[in-house]
């Protein structure tokens, strides 16, 4: 079945709306951003989710889902090193 | 505590504020805080805080200024460069204001000198440039119950947040349990940051710490304020106490204070 076949929902990301395929889940759509699991925290209507549930969250209408980063910069030593 | 002529005339812009007056500068006054790292997110951070008056300001770093240093850690000067930043930024602090104590530390942060540390102040304010000293932080404030105001900055974004857990509110774990596999870190060479935004993250954890100082205003113990300096926009996300935090929950997995060693891959 080609994409045209599923239908899509309506989400939020970061406040911004956004679609997905029905069935994707959290890593569907880090994949989609282009990010790194490793890298980020993501909250599901205001809960953190733990990052071992990424693949089996599936996302719903409606969701809103915040990304955030993982940075840690701050003094200078790891942009200086 | 009385103030002197001078003194109420140097703070009179902000004794005027109704949400500080003169009550309000003695508390500033009686205040430590230590800043934990004397740069980018340090500078601004102990300028501000000097400049307000606040009484006794700890600063602990390990590192000599270094020329590529300057472009954003407005503590120190060009003279200065091959200097200790704690003594670069002692001298600064001390002539832009008098009244303030400042203490140095010149070594880096450690499991071991950290809760030796934190029984001499009120408030810590993160400043740090890698996520083991971040998570060390946290973990040391978590144990020796102080608020701390954690800022960090990479490339265009910042993140802002309070941290008191033992105030009922999440901890830094709660929203990253652990720091990132090291080979995740992105290496020195790709990595940079805007100075000026280094001036602003700084700027608004010292905003914080003022108000946490004063208990006045809303606080970020329960949000992250995210900055992109790009876009120019903040965004604030709520940020939930995790019931199966390793550290701040019913049933932790940290107990003692370890240190984390994360190293940039180069």
């Amino acid at each position: 079945m080609t994409e045209d076949f599923h239908s899509r929902m309506h989400i939020q990301v970061n406040g911004e709306p956004r679609q997905v395929r029905e069935e994707s889940n959290v890593t569907d759509l880090l994949r989609d951003l282009q990010l790194n699991v490793e890298r980020v925290a993501v909250e599901v209507n205001l809960e953190i989710l733990d990052r071992r549930d990424f693949d089996a969250k599936t996302l719903q209408e409606g969701d809103r889902i915040e990304i955030l980063s993982f940075i840690g910069g701050g003094a200078g030593g790891i942009f200086d090193c | 505590m009385d103030f002197t002529e001078d003194q109420i005339e140097r703070y009179s812009r902000q004794i005027i504020l109704e949400q500080v007056g003169g009550k309000g500068q003695q508390k500033l006054s009686r205040a430590k805080v230590l800043v934990i790292g004397a740069g980018g997110l340090g500078s601004p951070i102990a300028l501000y805080l000097g400049a307000a008056g606040i009484g006794t300001i700890g600063l602990i770093d390990g590192d000599v200024v270094d020329l590529s240093n300057l472009q954003r850690q407005v503590l120190h000067t060009t003279p200065h460069v091959g200097v200790h930043k704690v003594e670069s930024g002692r001298r600064l602090l001390e002539a832009l204001n008098p009244d303030v104590r400042v203490q140095t530390y010149q070594e880096h942060i450690s499991a071991e000198n950290i809760m030796t540390l934190l029984p001499d102040y009120d408030l810590v304010l993160d400043g740090s440039d890698n996520f083991g000293t971040r998570f060390l932080v946290n973990d040391a404030c978590f144990f020796a119950k102080k608020p701390l105001i954690s800022g960090s900055i990479f490339r265009f974004e910042g993140q802002l947040a309070t941290i008191k857990p033992h105030e009922g509110y999440p901890c830094y774990r709660c929203l990253y349990p652990e720091p990132p596999p090291a080979g995740l870190v992105p290496s020195c060479q790709e990595a940079g940051v805007l100075g000026v935004l280094a001036g602003t993250i700084g700027i608004l954890q010292a905003n914080e710490a003022v108000k946490e100082i004063l208990e006045i205003g809303d606080t970020l113990a329960d949000r992250l304020l995210i900055y992109d300096a790009l876009e120019m926009k903040f965004r604030s996300v709520g940020r939930p106490k995790d019931p199966r935090c390793p550290l701040c929950s019913a049933n932790p997995t940290i107990t003692v204070l370890e240190e984390h060693h994360v190293s940039c891959s180069v």
